[in-house]
């Protein structure tokens, strides 16, 4: 075995076990966007592809490497963009009445109800 | 294209800077474990991923060996994935992720096995016989990379609906799944030993067809395990192919992924109370067995107006609502928020109880009630919600079966041992439902006969403007 391959055996046993360790402590409300997350991560394949330019010089080297990269490319751009879309809506209070919802709550029943009972929109 | 060896020099520099990206990978993640943080997490990882890049577009022009066209290929294949991806993210719709997170693998996937066969290629036709250590993980990489790419293809196929959700099995379907299973591994093993172009292309057909057979008998309400499962392999794959070029930004981040599928994988095979082997290898929910099981067939159930469902929710101080995949494929999340919304200005307290497999992906029903508005401290987890139906006036069904059924507290059915929610323990219960059809399991659910429960017979958009405009013509 050389050295160089037991470096590389060593850091991916340690890296398994840091996942495992830091993974475990998701909670479910988030288990979506980890997985998209770590859909973006596995992207990192781009700097493989992109290595592979770095010998490519037969017709099918071009094409793999091209094909390589297209993948990785849509790979690690779209992960991390829908990652961060999903992770926009996690909020931890309704947001501010939009406009079409305003319009809503300006029904006098409604906006009557919650003056009532003390739940008015100035307190949430 | 190996590992370092002896003086590493300027390449060994970039490998540092693939450890610092390989910390904020690690770093993004832990802070994944609050939606508060969230956020901030994906903005880290999203960081490391630039900085590897930057890195390794320092380290080709060091080099100085890529040809022009080497550049072209690379910098075009990056740009139009990109753009396909990033279109793709903006556009997709949040009942539609898992599909997309399905792509996703696919192409990563892919994309890990194209770098070693590349490796393997250029080996083979330049310097021939010279395959170093690394040929292991070529052969790994190779086989878990095609797996993935093609399973994955097959698994997007079944959820967004070009190919059928329910298993597909036909006669000697799994003679040949494990057919070629056989040449793949045999011809991975014969390539230790002996270079051969012809058997890498074998490799790769036979993989190929192992993904497409391995995923097409699996029905669709088990996607959550299978899309864990193809997650945690594409992991694997780019861990492989960062062993075939030395490269531990790719070996770390492999790893992390493997890790966290296999968690998600496990996790989600709990909560349907079966076994990974068993899902693989099908025959649930595929007809054979769903008949056996006869419901109390002269039981009734009740059925319920709108009005007196409002009455219910109206006067109720605890409201838990439980939906299902039904709710999302009936697109009402927005209308349960609206009628969550409601029911919580006129001072009733509502939760939402979110089975682990609720949806087509670990995790999906939160982000569906996400997107509507739903704050997140509302979306409560099984075991923390089970406690809590004791004292809850209405728990509110909207498009969950087998989740609920009591019947997986006893032995000897499809369902026994199955984590549910304890919607029976509430005061009353409300299932709003198409009709009496059965859930994946083909089992007739206890609950509905219970006589504390009302059955709302309607579809789940419907149901809800019904319930809502109900519930304000009360309080209003």
């Amino acid at each position: 075995m050389s050295a160089a391959l037991l470096t590389d055996l060593t850091i991916f046993i340690l890296a398994l076990l840091v996942g495992i360790e830091v993974i475990g402590k998701v909670p479910a409300t988030l288990h979506t966007p980890l997985m998209s997350a770590t859909n973006a991560i596995h992207g990192i394949v781009l700097v493989g592809a992109l290595l592979i330019g770095v010998t490519a010089h037969t017709t099918v080297g071009y094409i793999l490497a091209f094909v390589a990269s297209l993948f990785a490319g849509a790979n690690v751009v779209g992960g991390t963009v829908v990652t961060g879309r999903m992770l926009k809506m996690f909020r931890r209070k309704a947001p501010e009445a939009q406009p079409e919802l305003e319009s809503l709550n300006g029904h006098k029943g409604l906006k009557g109800l919650a003056g009532r009972i003390g739940i008015g929109r100035a307190q949430s | 294209m190996t590992g370092f060896t002896g003086d590493v020099g300027f390449a060994g520099y970039i490998q540092l800077v693939y450890v610092l990206t390989a910390v904020l990978f690690v770093v993004g993640l832990h802070q994944m474990n609050s939606p508060a943080t969230a956020r901030r997490g994906n903005q880290v990882a999203t960081t490391g991923m630039i900085i590897a890049v930057i890195a390794t577009f320092v380290l080709l022009i060091h080099a100085g060996t890529v040809t022009t066209t080497g550049w072209i290929v690379i910098i075009a294949g990056a740009l139009i994935g990109s753009g396909v991806g990033l279109y793709a993210a903006r556009t997709i719709k949040m009942t539609a992720m898992p599909q997309l997170v399905s792509a996703f693998n696919s192409v990563g996937g892919g994309a890990a096995a194209l770098v070693a066969i590349y490796g393997y290629y250029e080996a083979e036709s330049h310097a021939a016989g010279v395959l170093g250590s690394t040929t292991v993980f070529t052969v790994l990489d190779v086989l878990i990379g095609s797996v993935t790419f093609s399973g994955s293809i097959i698994a997007a196929g079944k959820l967004q609906g070009f190919i059928p959700g329910q298993p597909l099995i036909f006669k000697g379907g799994r003679l040949l799944n494990i057919a070629l299973a056989v040449i793949a591994v045999g011809t991975g093993v014969f390539l230790f030993t002996t270079a051969s172009l012809p058997a890498m292309g074998i490799l790769v057909v036979a993989s190929l067809g192992f993904g497409v057979m391995m995923v097409l008998p699996i029905g669709g309400a088990d996607m959550p395990v299978v899309i864990s499962l193809l997650n945690a392999f594409t992991g694997t794959a780019v861990a492989m192919a960062g062993f075939v070029i030395g490269n531990w930004a790719l070996i770390v981040a492999g790893a992390l992924v493997g890790a966290s599928g296999s968690i998600l994988t496990k996790l989600m095979a709990d909560a349907m109370n079966r076994s990974l082997t068993n899902i693989i290898v099908g025959g649930f929910g595929t007809g054979d067995t769903a008949a056996a099981i006869g419901g109390p067939v002269d039981a009734s159930v009740r059925s319920i107006a709108a009005d007196d469902a409002a009455i219910q929710l109206a006067y109720a101080s605890k409201v838990v609502i439980v939906p299902g995949y039904g709710l999302a494929a009936a697109q009402a999340q927005h209308g349960v928020a609206e009628l969550a919304k409601v029911l919580e200005e006129h001072g009733v307290e509502v939760s939402y109880a979110i089975h682990p497999v609720a949806g087509r992906m670990p995790g999906h029903m939160n982000v569906l009630l996400a997107e509507a508005n739903v704050p997140y401290p509302q979306l409560v987890e099984m075991d923390e919600i089970n406690p809590e139906f004791p004292r809850t006036d209405v728990a509110l069904v909207i498009g969950a079966n087998d989740v609920t059924n009591p019947a997986a507290r006893r032995p000897g059915n499809e369902i026994s041992g199955m984590p549910i929610l304890n919607v029976d323990q509430a005061k009353s219960i409300i299932v709003v439902k198409r009709s009496m059809g059965h859930g994946y399991a083909g089992l007739e659910n206890e609950l509905y006969f219970d006589p504390k429960t009302s059955m709302y017979f309607s579809d789940a958009k419907k149901a809800m403007t019904e319930m809502t405009s109900a519930v304000k013509t009360l309080v209003g």
